[in-house]
């Protein structure tokens, strides 16, 4: 067996030479983690920042459930997505099993509820500043949503942030809604992890530089930008 | 003009064959207990239009709970706030207008603020843009429009939020000392505002903690005492010749102690 040096030294070779395999899984990993975050975020965000600056019967309930829900499985969520939509499901007549769109789908099933955590959190900190404010000045329910959202955009990254880290390293729900099939729903992880098994450690490990360089770089520039937002005290 | 236990009560007083103004913010039998203390009692005060009314009192006498139970942020437990003759609901705090102690400014820029508020009331268009220039010139942050208002000194803010409380064209706007740790050239800056206001018709309840605001910005003056008006009357009367004990301690600086009113008392 080959050194771990060696196997590295193969990883960035693959990667430098931009090789094509590798860019397609790379470019499906992209989208289909991308899609399903702005997915979460567009169903999240409005609901955590609902719960976080209502109160309404049964908010504290809502905020246990919220909160447990982050840490599903994700083999329980690929489980439950492949049910909906297997053939007897209900979902079944869409055709979606084993394609990207049920990727998306089973991570959006597994971001939102982080997404909608985390932004309730958040919200309740920048509501509990405004509410006299708000009170004073009439605003309605949906503009208060819409004003929290917009005035916590920037540690709102922070939790986009969160579910893309969720989403882009997990494996457990695609690869049972997605088969891994090769040019088709074959994603980072699930390459990973199927290469591995197989000992072709050059491109799995090549896969793993390459996910860890887009959490850094992702974490990176939501750093660089909040940092300009302090400096504006906007955060 | 208040009017608070008869023995207290000083009233307005009004030229020969001048009948007073109908109130525009009535509260009448004002009550508000918490953790087991009565913090507000009993307190009636009519707001008449364009009048000037300073609320001062010692820390936790409940001049700041009064506005906000008057602005109808807080709900009384007893007695009730009127809006011309109606109970305060939405539609009457949107002809009111209020300035905290502590500016809350969005995380946006000094024109966002304005915006913002002006959005809020439904104006939109040629009238709004009307609304910023005139709120920019009358606040002289001009040159800061475009800057992050949480950025801006405390003077500034508390100007901005002075401005954007008046760009809603409240009747009556409530101020909750307002220059309380501002210099003495903020605080002018917000007193030219808070006079300016009061010029073009608004009617201003102030809440102070400076016996020399309390004059300038004040016609009439409620002296508060543990959650109970004791005096009222024209400001200069009361600020030169306090009738109640308390509010002479007050205005000499000497501390005035007597056990809280408790609901079980």
């Amino acid at each position: 067996m080959e050194s771990f040096w060696e196997i590295l030294g193969e990883a960035f070779g693959l990667i430098l030479a931009w090789d094509s395999d590798l860019i397609e899984i790379i470019g499906l990993s992209l989208r289909v983690t991308l899609t399903a975050v702005a997915i979460s975020c567009v169903i999240g965000l409005p609901l955590g920042a609902a719960v976080g600056a209502f109160r309404f019967p049964g908010r504290a309930a809502a905020i246990v459930v919220l909160n447990a829900l982050m840490g599903l499985p994700p083999v329980v969520v690929g489980l439950i997505a492949y049910l909906m939509l297997s053939a007897a499901g209900p979902l079944g007549p869409l055709g979606l099993l084993y394609t990207p769109a049920a990727m998306i789908i089973a991570q959006t099933i597994l971001v939102t509820p982080i997404v909608a955590a985390l932004s309730r959190q958040v919200v309740e900190d920048y509501y509990r500043e405004y509410a006299e404010q708000f009170d004073s000045l009439g605003v309605g329910p949906l503009d208060r949503v819409a004003a929290l959202l917009w005035d916590a955009r920037y540690s709102l990254l922070t939790v986009a942030l969160a579910g893309f880290g969720r989403a882009v390293a997990e494996v457990g729900a695609v690869i049972i809604v997605g088969g891994n099939i090769n040019h088709v729903t074959r994603v980072m992880t699930t390459t990973i992890a199927l290469e591995t098994s197989k000992g072709n450690l050059e491109l799995a490990l090549a896969l793993g530089v390459v996910l860890l360089a887009i959490a850094v770089a992702v974490n990176g520039a939501a750093m660089t930008l909040r940092a300009s937002a302090v400096r504006m005290a906007y955060v | 003009m208040f009017d608070a236990a008869p023995d207290t009560t000083a009233p307005t007083p009004l030229l020969p064959g001048e009948s007073p103004p109908s109130a525009l913010l009535r509260a009448r039998g004002l009550r508000f207990d918490a953790g087991g203390k009565r913090l507000i009692d009993g307190i009636d005060i009519d707001i008449r239009p364009g009048t000037r009314t300073a609320i001062v009192g010692a820390n936790g006498a409940g001049k700041s709970l009064l506005l906000r139970l008057l602005h109808g942020l807080i709900r009384p437990t007893a007695g009730e706030v009127l809006w011309e003759g109606r109970p305060l609901d939405r539609e009457g705090r949107r002809n009111q207008a209020m300035v905290f102690q502590r500016p809350v400014l969005l995380r946006r820029s000094v024109l966002g603020n304005l915006r913002f508020a002006l959005a809020v009331r439904g104006l939109a268009g040629p009238e709004r843009k009307a609304r910023e220039a005139e709120a920019m010139e009358r606040s002289r942050l001009g040159d800061l429009a475009n800057r992050p208002a949480r950025v801006l000194s405390g003077g500034e803010q508390q100007r901005l939020a002075v401005v954007r409380a008046l760009a809603c064209a409240p009747r009556v706007l409530f101020l909750d000392e307002p220059t309380a740790s501002l210099d003495p050239g903020s605080t002018h800056a917000i007193e030219r505002l808070v006079a300016e206001a009061h010029e073009s018709g608004v009617a201003i309840v102030l809440v102070t903690h400076d016996i020399g605001q309390a004059r300038r910005l004040g016609d009439d003056l409620v002296f508060l005492h543990g959650g109970r008006v004791v005096e009222t009357g024209r400001a200069a009367d009361v600020l030169d010749a306090p009738r109640s004990e308390a509010a002479r301690a007050w205005l000499q600086g000497r501390l005035y102690l007597d056990a809280p009113c408790r609901l079980d008392a």
